[in-house]
């Protein structure tokens, strides 16, 4: 089963860290970035540049209206994301627990929908 | 069938032989497996010019031990250089064989070939990819596309899964007698996993993933022709048979799923159903019975009505009650009391169902919301059945299911309600 891993934090809590906190975290992601490409795991993932580059984009009655970035109430935003193929729920959930962000901020774990399906 | 489509599906057929044996003799399954790709590959070449030899069996081994040989000659490893060297005999020695000899050799060769890659060290995801492309001989390019992953990933997975066996000592071992079962069960389990990947697969995006039924069946039958007196093999053949018989019925051009009780008959291929039901009346007769014969005996039934209302159902409803005996599992309870509501009304199927609820393999599920939606809505109670056809559709993770779930609950919203 695929699932998709929204990782979200909190651009001023990042900054406000020092570069070694910074490395220390990256390290971690390495490595289970690391682990999850040679268990075959690893589908696919990104990193999401700041909301502030953000637009969003509305239609209504036909009329598009494009607004600039993020949310300013927001004070967690969605960073990044990365596809697994795991197994079971659990190990999808279990990957999300090890990712630094989940321990400042937080990990969603959504399966993602098959285009498989059985006739009932 | 053109030279060249003659060559692919010998060399199909003689690809797991070749490749059990070179495992069997050298027990490294990595090099085993590199040296016999590029005798595949050398054979693929040559012989639509130069016509198939004559022991075409024997020219694989010959050229794959080559290969190896020159692989562990080029190895930088002066140690394992010597040790392999040492450990490596003329290739002669493998290809020539006493007729009689030779025949169970390439069916343990095989067998033992599918017992590796469906190793209990391994994870179900690791097991499927190893069969397809070490007995199946497909890409891992083919492989990963049926998966929808990235050929990278499934590239690691393989060559994760042949680490494992390494590190588990499995690699060519062959297992004890008594054993032999339990093994044979995990090949079943896989090689119906693979099936069902791709059985489940609706038109359009998922076209080589339906592919992966064809392989299913393909060495589901290599199996059974291994093992003839195998009631579980006949009975897994005869239930994919059975099974891939209706897929011309199931979806609809658009890729909406058909459900069984609405699905035109007129589309299920004949042939197969009648070579089902011939493989699973043969095997219940002579056969130890076991759950794969069950769930054929099952479709077979199915198969038999030309239509729905003329389904045998009480007969469904024994093989169920047998089926729960033999294999007692939540899944098979939710079709048991579907024939339990066809047999003595949807009240009773409800009360079998509420035994679910509190098991924690299938509580929330999907499936036991749109059975239970299905029943209620036998009962008459469109607005409850609606609910759990709505629930169902928020909880299954296939979106054509999604789609005949939120059409169901929409044709209970008008009237009536």
């Amino acid at each position: 089963m695929k699932y998709v891993l929204l990782i979200y934090n909190n651009p001023a809590t990042y900054a406000s860290w020092s570069d070694e906190e910074r490395d220390a975290l990256g390290g971690e992601v390495d490595g289970i970035m690391t682990e999850l490409t040679e268990s075959g795991e690893l589908v696919g993932g990104e990193a999401l540049a700041d909301a502030s580059n953000a637009k969003t984009v509305r239609v209504r009655s036909g009329v598009p209206a494009v607004t600039d970035g993020p949310f300013a109430e927001a004070k967690e935003q969605l960073a990044g994301y990365l596809i697994v193929d795991c197994e079971t729920t659990d190990r999808a959930v279990e990957i999300a627990t090890r990712w630094p962000d989940a321990r400042y901020f937080a990990m969603e774990v959504r399966p993602l929908m098959d285009t498989a399906g059985a006739e009932m | 069938m053109s030279t060249s489509a003659a060559v692919d599906d010998l060399l199909r057929r003689l690809a797991p032989q070749v490749l059990g044996r070179l495992v069997r003799r050298y027990r490294q399954f990595d090099a085993a497996e590199d040296a016999v790709q590029e005798a595949l590959l050398a054979a693929a070449v040559q012989w639509p010019e130069a016509g198939i030899p004559d022991n075409p069996r024997g020219w694989l081994i010959t050229v794959a031990v080559r290969r190896l040989t020159d692989q562990v000659r080029s190895d930088r490893s002066r140690r394992r250089r010597e040790a392999m060297a040492a450990a490596l005999s003329p290739a002669d020695e493998l290809v020539a064989a006493g007729p009689s000899e030779q025949r169970s050799a390439h069916r343990d060769d095989t067998l033992l070939l599918l017992f590796l890659c469906c190793h209990p060290a391994l994870t179900p995801a690791s097991q499927v990819a190893l069969t397809l492309r070490a007995v199946g001989g497909l890409t891992t390019a083919q492989i990963a596309s049926a998966f929808l992953v990235p050929e990278a990933t499934m590239a690691q997975r393989i060559s994760r899964a042949k680490q494992q066996i390494k590190a588990a000592g499995a690699a060519s071992d062959r297992p004890p007698q008594v054993e032999w079962p339990n093994r044979v069960q995990a090949v079943l389990h896989v090689l119906y996993l693979i099936f069902n990947e791709g059985y489940t697969a609706t038109a359009g995006p998922d076209l080589q993933r339906r592919e992966l039924t064809r392989e299913a069946i393909r060495l589901t039958r290599a199996v059974h022709a291994l093992l003839p007196g195998d009631g579980e093999v006949a009975g897994l053949l005869a239930l994919m048979l059975l099974t891939d018989a209706r897929r011309p019925a199931r979806t609809r051009p658009d890729g909406s799923l058909v459900p069984l009780a609405e699905q035109d008959r007129s589309k299920w291929s004949q042939g197969p159903i009648e070579e089902g039901i011939a493989l699973i009346t043969r095997s219940l007769e002579r056969a130890v019975i076991g759950p794969y014969q069950l769930q054929a005996a099952i479709a077979a039934v199915h198969a038999e009505a030309a239509r729905a209302e003329d389904t045998d159902w009480p007969q469904i409803l024994a093989l169920y009650q047998l089926l729960e005996r033999v294999s007692p599992n939540p899944m098979v309870t939710l079709n048991h009391a579907v024939a339990v509501a066809m047999v003595g009304g949807p009240r009773e199927g409800l009360e079998l169902l509420a035994g679910l609820d509190t098991d924690h393999r299938v509580a929330g599920h999907h499936r036991l919301d749109a059975v239970r939606a299905h029943l209620l809505e036998m009962t008459g109670d469109r607005a409850a059945a609606r609910a759990g056809y709505q629930r169902a559709a928020r909880r299954t993770t296939s979106l054509p299911e999604r789609r005949y779930l939120e059409s169901r609950a929409a044709a209970l919203s008008g009237e009536g309600t």
